[in-house]
């Protein structure tokens, strides 16, 4: 056995306030009672949870936070083992672990106008920068994308701090038929004001978010999603090359320049560990039937 | 150390081990410590010094001659009393510490080749008195002193510095917080030194003995993001030790460093120790598996992940190092048990490039030998590659062992703290002070990576300043 801490946890309990689910079975939103983190939580921040004594340590994104309630917003995606888990706690339930926040927060100044692409779950984490930058005085357009009209987070949420919410979706179920990226580029064709685009999504989003941006030379970050256990330095399991250096997403990121990012060896990185993730969510599944 | 067999000295009791083929497979404790009699039998050997040598060369004051003494009178009782006079966590320092370069070293009768096994003594002593703790134990005094509540001390991370801290001034009646980033407190103990040298059992029952004393450990609390040391003080405590330990991994910048299969020690043996992945899948935590490993370095870390890869059912471990056997700076004795249970030593080389398949897995390293020009003035001689002269080695696993640097995450957040040129905090080496008023510091993250009973001594010393201040 480990020794334990006291679990008294970053200031509370962790207890689970509210959750909401999105896209049944998929994509949930908890409302998590934290009020240490809360109170220092900045838009860009993302904390470590572990559920059990015997979980692993995954990163989430705070999506939102409520320094007076003293509560912090996550938004998940079940993606395997941990975050199925997750999935199986409602109110009232805790985290067992909760650390945060952690990572560099996004840098926001009044400048003008901000773009915020979001895709799939990385809308909720773009949320709460677009949020940032609202609070900061800038337009914010943002630009979403989902596979289908269902599956679009936050647009009412968005709709209240952004100038313009500009959608695609693959099926054409809502707004612009195709990818999220191509919005974004007749966006910045039409208004050369853009001072700064940020994106959060899959790899493969956020790529062609920089290839997009390139040659209109706006400044653009993305948010990395690199592997990470402890999220604070110690392990060297995020790094990411950026610029051809290496570095530590969780200390120096999670947010970076676009287009010095190496995504493909991102991408190949987050395949590090397939084989054991489907040996877990195989067992998870056996022990839920049964 | 010179060997003059001829000596009338009694030799060293020699301690029983695990057989290095059976231990090569589990994660049960190497070295299984003495019994009552070898104990007695080693503590009579001890020639008693009138100027005994011994406890200059501990780092935290060990009353060596009076313990020794203690133990070969059967006196138990006393012998652990009179170490946790200085010590508080005899079990792990009898465990871990270099007594080789310290106590050991120069104990009279080392030049014989046969020191007084005092580390073993400890380890003992430690281990075999520990029924329950009290004040007593921690002072030796056998006064009580209460807990006043008032009087607060914050510790950021919980490695042996901050114990040892919290341990000497709960012991004299101030309250002491223990903050730690990770989910359980230990630091190093913890996350880094693997059960077969140091059971995690030691670890906790050394973190009971502190809870016992009204610490509190307060876990996933991270100086600086969770917890500024402003707000501490806020929050009234008196004093702020910080001993966050040196716990970013380095690496060496070479082409295909990242691909898969290549990880820092800390990441691997955290995932295994930390996280518990040598139990996967009942732990979710998975480890790289690898059949032929590569672990680059020559300290105590790259044994410690050279032994763990074994355990976990490598084919083959090569640990490469770029001088040759006698520079390591691994303990004599962590490289012995390496080498008894199979771990290969690969000298005068070093990594040049690492290569993979499409898929980005790590297939080889290409190495590069190297010869060794004599010493310059820093008195170490220097590796320089032989031009041209390359080899293979294949690998599915590396493990780069090459050393830590200082964690940025409290000390970016707190610029008023002055850090030295590579980037670990200044702080006053007798005291402990920084250039923060009442905010102390030691460990690795003053030193850089060094040993637990030096951080040990560090936290031991900003404590006595620490009381001094509080009851001035
Ligand atoms: C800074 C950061 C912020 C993130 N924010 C969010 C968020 O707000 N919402 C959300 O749904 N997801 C977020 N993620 C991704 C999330 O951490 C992973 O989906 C989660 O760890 C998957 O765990 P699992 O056990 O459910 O799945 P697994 O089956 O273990 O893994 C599925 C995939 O997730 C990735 N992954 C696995 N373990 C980790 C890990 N320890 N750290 C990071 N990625 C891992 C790998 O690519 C893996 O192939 C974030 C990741 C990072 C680094
Ligand atoms: C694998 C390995 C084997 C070793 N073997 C030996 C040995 O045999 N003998 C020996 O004497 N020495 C050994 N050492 C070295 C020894 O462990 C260290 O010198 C010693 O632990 C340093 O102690 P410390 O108190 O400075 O902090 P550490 O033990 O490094 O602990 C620091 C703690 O602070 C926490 N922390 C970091 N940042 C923050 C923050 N911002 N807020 C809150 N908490 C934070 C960390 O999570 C960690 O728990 C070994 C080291 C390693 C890595
Ligand atoms: S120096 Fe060696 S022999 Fe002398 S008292 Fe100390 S342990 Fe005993
Ligand atoms: S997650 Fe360990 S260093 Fe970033």
């Amino acid at each position: 056995m480990l020794p334990a801490g006291d679990k008294s946890g970053a200031g509370g309990m962790n207890k689970i306030v509210k959750k909401r689910v999105l896209i049944p079975d998929r994509v949930s939103e908890m409302t998590i009672e934290a009020p240490l983190i809360a109170s220092k939580a900045k838009p860009g921040n993302f904390a470590v949870l572990r559920l059990t004594e015997k979980g692993e340590r995954i990163p989430l994104t705070i999506a939102d936070a409520d320094p007076e309630l003293g509560h912090i917003l996550i938004v998940y995606l079940v993606m395997g083992k941990t975050t199925a888990f997750l999935d199986t706690l409602g109110e009232g339930d805790s985290i067992l672990d909760l650390c945060g926040p952690l990572g560099r927060p996004t840098r926001i100044k009044k400048q003008g106008t901000v773009v915020c692409v979001g895709g799939g779950t990385g809308i909720a984490a773009m949320h709460h920068i677009a949020k940032g930058n609202f609070k900061a005085g800038n337009k914010v357009v943002s630009v979403i994308g989902a596979r289908s009209k269902d599956l679009l987070l936050f647009k009412p949420e968005l709709e209240k701090i952004s100038h313009s919410v500009l959608v695609s979706t693959d099926d054409g179920s809502l707004g612009h038929k195709g990818m999220v990226t191509e919005v974004l580029e007749k966006y910045l064709q039409n208004d050369p004001e853009v001072r700064e685009v940020i994106g959060v999504g899959p790899v493969p989003m956020m790529r062609a978010v920089a290839r997009v941006t390139e040659p209109f030379g706006v400044r653009t970050l993305v948010s990395l999603n690199s592997i990470m256990v402890d999220g604070m330095g110690m392990c060297g399991s995020c790094r990411v090359t950026v610029d051809g250096k290496n570095l530590f997403a969780c200390v120096e990121g999670p947010e970076f320049e676009a287009s010095k990012v190496d995504f493909d060896e991102l991408m190949m990185r987050l395949n590090a560990f397939k084989a054991q993730e489907q040996i877990s969510m195989e067992l998870f599944k056996q022990r839920k039937q049964s | 150390m010179k060997k003059k067999g001829k000596s009338k000295v009694r030799p060293r009791t020699p301690m029983s081990m695990l057989d290095p083929k059976e231990r090569a497979k589990m994660f049960s404790e190497v070295a299984l410590g003495y019994n009552l009699k070898e104990a007695i039998a080693e503590a009579r050997r001890c020639l008693q010094c009138k100027k005994p040598s011994c406890i200059k060369g501990c780092p935290v004051d060990v009353d060596c001659k009076s313990f020794i003494r203690m133990v070969a009178e059967n006196d138990l009782h006393g012998a652990f009393t009179k170490i946790k006079e200085t010590n508080s966590l005899p079990a792990i320092c009898g465990r871990v510490c270099p007594q080789e370069n310290q106590c050991e070293m120069v104990c009279k009768l080392c030049p014989t080749g046969h020191p007084i096994a005092i580390g073993r003594l400890e380890r003992f002593v430690a281990d075999n008195y520990y029924a329950s703790t009290s004040c007593e134990e921690e002072t030796g005094s056998g006064v009580c002193i209460p807990i006043d509540e008032n009087l607060k001390v914050a510790a950021i991370g919980s490695g042996p510095s901050s114990l040892t801290l919290a341990g000497f001034l709960a012991a004299r009646g101030v309250k002491v917080s223990v903050f730690e980033a990770l989910h359980a407190p230990g630091g190093v103990l913890v996350y880094g030194i693997p059960e077969f040298r140091l059971p995690k059992s030691v670890v906790q029952r050394e973190i009971e003995s502190l809870k016992n004393l009204q610490v509190d450990f307060l876990c996933n609390y991270v100086g600086g993001m969770t917890v500024s040391i402003d707000d501490l003080f806020h929050q009234g405590y008196k004093a702020v030790f910080i001993g966050v330990g040196a716990g970013l991994p380095k690496f060496m910048n070479l082409p295909g460093e990242n691909l898969i299969g290549i990880y820092s020690a800390n990441e691997y043996l955290t995932r295994v120790n930390l996280m518990h992945g040598y139990r996967f899948p009942e732990y979710d935590t998975p480890v790289p598996p690898g059949k032929n490993v590569v672990v680059i370095g020559g300290g105590n870390v790259a044994m410690d992940a050279a032994r763990t890869a074994l355990r976990l059912g490598a084919g083959n471990v090569k640990v490469v190092y770029r001088r040759t056997k006698g520079e390591m700076p691994a303990r004599l004795e962590e490289l012995e048990h390496a080498l008894e249970e199979g771990v290969e030593l690969e000298i005068l080389c070093t990594p040049v490039s690492f290569h993979g398949d499409e898929q980005g897995v790590l297939q080889k390293v290409v190495m590069q030998r190297m010869e060794l020009l004599e010493a310059d003035e820093s008195g170490r001689k220097k590796p320089v590659p032989l031009e041209g002269d390359f080899f293979e080695l294949e690998a599915d696993l590396v493990i780069m062992a090459v050393g830590t640097g200082s964690n940025m995450v409290l000390t970016q957040t707190t610029p008023e703290l002055k850090l030295n040129k590579r980037g670990y905090i200044l702080a006053d080496a007798q005291s402990g002070e920084t250039s923060m008023d009442m905010v102390f510091a030691g460990g690795d993250i003053v030193t850089g990576a060094a040993t637990v009973v030096e951080a040990m001594g560090a936290g031991r010393r900003a404590a006595k300043e620490i009381l001094r201040r509080l009851k001035a």
